[in-house]
């Protein structure tokens, strides 16, 4: 295991709010990313907490762009850079809503053309940045601002949009992981083509959780088997770390919903629905690893 | 020279002193410490550095590495001013 550098990519301090588990997700990255990166930046958390013009926290160089078109964006870049003979890394770095809704079409399009880039999606459950109102993302159940009642419709699950594409490498990570976030975004640096790494984000003024428990509940999240770290490298589909332990045995998804707030209005059958998907999620899960399918 | 573009250059300090921004002050107890290094590891702005001295002047005071320091070894006091 390559050790982590103590190299820091982002500067004391961002606007991020006090416990911000994207701030912790993108500083792992950027420390397996290295100096010779570029980030493309949709509209998300992540272009408001670069700090005021002129100065920025950011030591790598931001392209921030619109919402739908930071693949397309990044598509271009990476052309640019390798006709140029230039190796730098172009990463792009989005929320939820700006991969699962908005930026699914420039996404798609860019995995099909075989795009040399690193897709970064870092799903806080909802759209952070304008107040917390629900995105594709947000699981059945969870309070919004526009959901007060509970979402009644499922979370997409733009892993298995993804995985139709049949890119090189594709994987999950928490980061409440970091170690494991860090191993890869180096694999998807290493691997020619277009990759795709998907990072759980504990909120916590959107998860209505105080702000020193994202870490926990971001382990949480992968204990009760609602979040799945695992990475798919050319179709080969291998469970990682700690959930290998969590598809023989699970806490119960109570303990995940009951640390936050959002879950609070959650009824009996929305929990046994979650409880459904989850399930079924591990079993297709253990079948492709084992594979059976 | 002035930029052509509108770009912003990169400096410690880009978002303020955001030590500022705390409620709670984090206190290590170096006696129970046992240098594992969590703390730093999972601290958002990387206010921890490798000596495990937490700089005030912008940590933000989330509580994360009190949260998970193993030994208990981070006690989070209300700040006066």
């Amino acid at each position: 295991m390559a050790e982590i550098p103590e190299d820091e990519y982002l500067l004391k301090c961002t606007t991020a709010c006090a416990g911000c588990s994207a701030a912790l997700a993108l500083r792992y990255v950027l420390k397996a990313a290295g100096p010779d990166t570029v980030l493309v930046v949709p509209a998300c958390c992540t272009s408001v907490l670069q700090g005021i013009y002129p100065n920025t926290a950011f030591a790598v160089p931001v392209y921030n762009i619109a919402f739908a078109a930071a693949a397309a964006c990044a598509s271009g870049m990476s052309e640019a850079f390798a006709s140029e003979g230039k190796k730098t890394n172009v990463i792009v770095f989005a929320g939820d809503g700006g991969t699962v809704d908005i930026g699914i079409q420039a996404l798609s399009g860019a995995l099909e053309r075989g795009t040399n880039f690193l897709y970064i999606c870092y799903d806080n459950e909802a759209y952070g940045n304008t107040g917390m109102q629900r995105s594709g993302a947000t699981p059945i159940g969870a309070r919004t601002t526009t959901t007060p009642g509970g979402k009644t419709d499922t979370k997409k699950d733009i892993d298995r949009i993804i995985a139709a594409h049949n890119i090189p490498y594709q994987a999950t990570a928490s980061a409440a992981h970091p170690k494991d976030l860090f191993e890869k975004v180096k694999t998807a640096l290493a691997t020619p083509g277009p990759s795709f790494i998907h990072i759980l984000v504990p909120c916590p003024p959107g998860w209505r959780i105080p702000s020193d428990m994202p870490v926990t509940v971001g382990k949480m999240a992968v204990k009760t088997g609602m979040w799945v770290l695992w990475e798919r490298k050319y179709g080969e589909l291998t469970i990682n770390g700690p959930s290998r332990a969590v598809m023989k045995k699970r806490l119960p998804l109570k303990e995940y919903l009951s640390l936050q707030g959002r879950f609070k209005g959650i009824t009996e059958k929305q929990v046994n629905e979650l409880e459904q998907q989850l399930g079924k999620n591990l079993a297709m899960l253990a079948k492709e690893e084992a594979g059976e399918c | 020279m002035s930029d052509p573009v509108a770009m912003s250059r990169p400096r410690k300090g880009a978002a303020g002193k955001t030590g500022t921004w705390r409620t709670f002050r984090p206190v290590v107890d170096r006696e129970a410490c046992n240098a594992c290094g969590l703390c730093a590891m999972y601290c958002p702005d990387a206010c921890i550095d490798a000596d495990l001295e937490i700089d005030l002047e912008f940590c933000k005071g989330c509580g994360i590495c009190a949260q998970e320091c193993p030994k208990k070894a981070i006690r989070m006091d209300r700040e006066e001013r």
